[in-house]
């Protein structure tokens, strides 16, 4: 179905030894493997910011553990928070949440969700959506963005500020919040800020909706270039509930296939070893999970938006669900697979997550103060799942006597669109190649389909904002060819 | 109540933003920073910290009169870099930085309005290692930078900023 790197002679490809530069500054690098006929065969992209995190939360109090998971990124703290807090709410022995408190949390979420797809959105996907990929490079941001669409750049940063709005009020604080806590939430939401909160969701829906149209819009324009942009086939994960809907806080695992078939439904998450399997390969640091009937080859999948939207049944809110089915309505029959689908699908679910805030804030339960579980038996070990922005998170614990974690396995959506990610830039690259040189228009077009997944290249931001992206072209003899930089200094 | 002497009700209001991972090393030497900024307690100051710096900071700065940003910088050089910031577009293929300049651009566009003043304090970092705290020689060059920044801040003037900047 779809072949796994593809070079006819492998061993001819040379392993390349990730450059220390890489670790310290958490850029961006992808190496573009050559064959004889200096045809693309293989992709990597480096990202190597994930190692140490299992080893900084092993010895940790288990209690402490769903505060400090949010310095694993700085991103989507709010996803590691919730993760690990339902790993933690059974390990400390609570049962089923009472409703006020997983309301609380799926509130809290849902404003992670808009707040993350909102700046993904415009400041990195639409500048190339709305003015072109082959428009002046110093245009191609969100400055060219809120030229020609002022109130689209405008709406982007609200709805942003929105979505954090939501988390202060539900977390306590814009950072380091400590609203989750095993077994529930410590933190009550006020009737001043249920109704704040409430003022302005209808004006955040109706962006959202606009937001989707216009990506709709834009792919009138040039339907065939939005359909097969760093296109490949692959098999979809994501969480749905028990109906098949679109969950993001909780649910069994679906995957479906290339064909949108289904290979494994409604599995328990605390199960997730069963049905997936992590690979560890030289050249990365970050593992490449697969579905475990499949194998390696073969059960490499994606996460996210694009696979979440179309893994479900339906999505459980009548304007996302009904954007869903326009979005999924262009691949016949079939799941649609091109890269820059993830942007539509990216919107569809804020348009959803916006509507789910306002159910929320409606119900009278988000202003109960019923907030903790009955304690039951303490348990050694926990699975907390959660479908974090960019895809399936999973947060895998043991715990010892003394309280303290002694086992921590984390897949965050990055590592299970690990081998994706590098599959869309090899698309890309197989397309817009032209000799042996990393040309702009190149690099141009491998940073739209990174900017897609936007993967979590680094958590430590250490250069004030310059986050260089690199692109190396390496023959089968393992020389270096041509060597591309963005936000970069001359070469060393 | 603040150490510092009060300021006059015309000072000049400041924002400033401290952003960092306090578990990553020297990454913490923004947030460091702006916790000593709020120990200080100037009714003139409004300290804001963040995991990272983004879209929405942007708004943050609507109603000061100047901005400062606070960052660990691999690039500063030795203590420190002391610098005055131009709304500038910024090209990247990850929402997982931003730049003040990208920031402070954000804020013309969307408010339609100059941004205010704008200086960055980029203070050199080396170790960056998750579980690691700040290096004894961050922590050195910390020191320096909070003699350097506390009477700014304290008695804040764009004239004697711009003075001070590095280079």
């Amino acid at each position: 179905m779809f072949q796994l790197e593809t070079a006819e002679n492998p061993q001819k490809l040379r392993r390349i030894a990730i450059d220390p530069v890489t670790r310290v500054e958490g850029h961006g690098k992808v190496t573009l493997l050559l064959d004889d006929a200096d045809r693309i065969h293989q992709v990597r992209l480096h990202i190597v910011e994930f190692r140490g995190f299992e080893v900084f939360i092993e010895g940790r109090p288990f209690w402490e553990v769903p505060v400090t998971v949010q310095r694993l990124c700085g991103i989507c703290p709010v996803s590691h928070h919730l993760a690990a807090v339902k790993a933690m709410d059974i390990i400390a022995g609570y049962g089923q949440l009472p409703p006020t408190a997983e309301k609380l949390r799926r509130l809290m979420h849902y404003g992670q969700v808009v707040q993350s797809h909102a700046v993904h959105f415009f400041h990195l996907a639409s500048p190339d959506l709305l003015l072109g990929f082959d428009s002046d490079l110093t245009r191609r941001n969100i400055v060219g963005v809120a030229q020609d669409f002022p109130e689209i750049a405008k709406q982007g940063v609200l709805l942003r500020k929105y979505g954090q709005e939501v988390i202060r009020h539900t977390a306590g604080k814009r950072i380091h919040g400590t609203g989750a806590i095993p077994g529930g939430m410590n933190k009550a939401l006020t009737v001043a800020e249920r109704d704040e909160l409430r003022r302005d969701i209808d004006q955040m829906i109706e962006w959202s909706l606009a937001s989707v149209h216009m990506v709709a819009a834009l792919h009138r324009t040039k339907p065939e270039f939005y359909n097969h942009f760093g296109e490949f086939e692959s098999s979809m994960m994501g969480l749905v509930d028990e109906r098949g809907a679109l969950d993001f806080y909780h649910g069994g695992l679906r995957a479906v296939d290339n064909t949108g078939k289904t290979i494994f439904d409604h599995v328990d998450y605390s199960t997730y070893e069963e049905v997936l399997e992590e690979q560890a390969k030289s050249w990365s640091y970050m593992k490449f999970p697969h579905i475990r009937s499949l194998g390696a080859e073969q059960g490499w999948y994606k996460v996210g938006p694009l696979a979440r939207v179309q893994a479900c049944d339906f999505i459980p809110s009548p304007l996302a669900d009904l954007e869903r089915k326009k979005m999924m309505a262009l691949g016949h029959g079939k799941p649609v697979m091109g890269t820059l689908f993830f942007h539509w699908a990216r919107l569809i679910e804020v348009l959803h997550a916006a509507e789910l805030i306002r159910d929320l804030l409606d119900d009278p339960d988000i202003l109960g103060t019923d907030l903790m579980a009955d304690k039951g038996t303490r348990k050694g070990e926990a699975v907390g799942v959660i479908e974090a922005p960019r895809g399936t998170l999973f947060h895998h614990y043991r715990v010892n006597e003394d309280d303290q974690v002694t086992f921590c396995n984390l897949i965050v959506s990055t590592t299970n669109n690990n081998q994706a990610m590098n599959e869309a830039i090899r698309s890309v690259a197989r397309t817009y190649l032209d000799g042996r040189e990393v040309t702009e228009g190149l690099l141009n077009h491998i940073e739209v389909a990174i900017r897609a997944y936007d993967p979590c290249l680094s958590c430590a931001t250490h250069a004030l904002g310059q986050m260089p992206l690199e692109v190396d072209l390496v023959d089968a003899d393992g020389r270096l060819v041509s060597r591309g930089r963005r936000n970069m200094g001359p070469a060393a | 109540m603040s150490a510092e002497a009060p300021a006059p009700a015309e000072t000049a209001r400041v924002v400033v933003l401290g952003w960092g991972n306090e578990s990553r090393g020297d990454d913490g030497l923004g947030p460091a920073l702006l916790r000593r900024i709020e120990a200080v307690d100037l009714p003139h100051v409004t300290a804001i910290e963040d995991f990272q710096l983004q879209l929405e900071h942007a708004m943050d700065l609507d109603g000061a009169d100047l901005a400062l940003f606070i960052d660990a910088s691999v690039a500063a050089p030795h203590p420190f870099a002391f610098t005055e910031a131009a709304a500038r577009e910024g090209m990247t293929h990850t929402s997982h930085a931003m730049a003040p300049e990208a920031v402070l651009d954000v804020f013309s566009r969307v408010l339609g309005r100059v941004p205010p003043p704008a200086f960055v304090l980029a203070v050199r970092g080396e170790a960056f290692e998750l579980g690691t705290g700040i290096g004894e020689a961050a922590a050195e060059r910390l020191e320096i930078a909070w003699d350097f920044i506390r009477p700014l801040i304290t008695a804040p003037d764009v004239a004697v900023w711009r003075a001070k900047v590095s280079g």
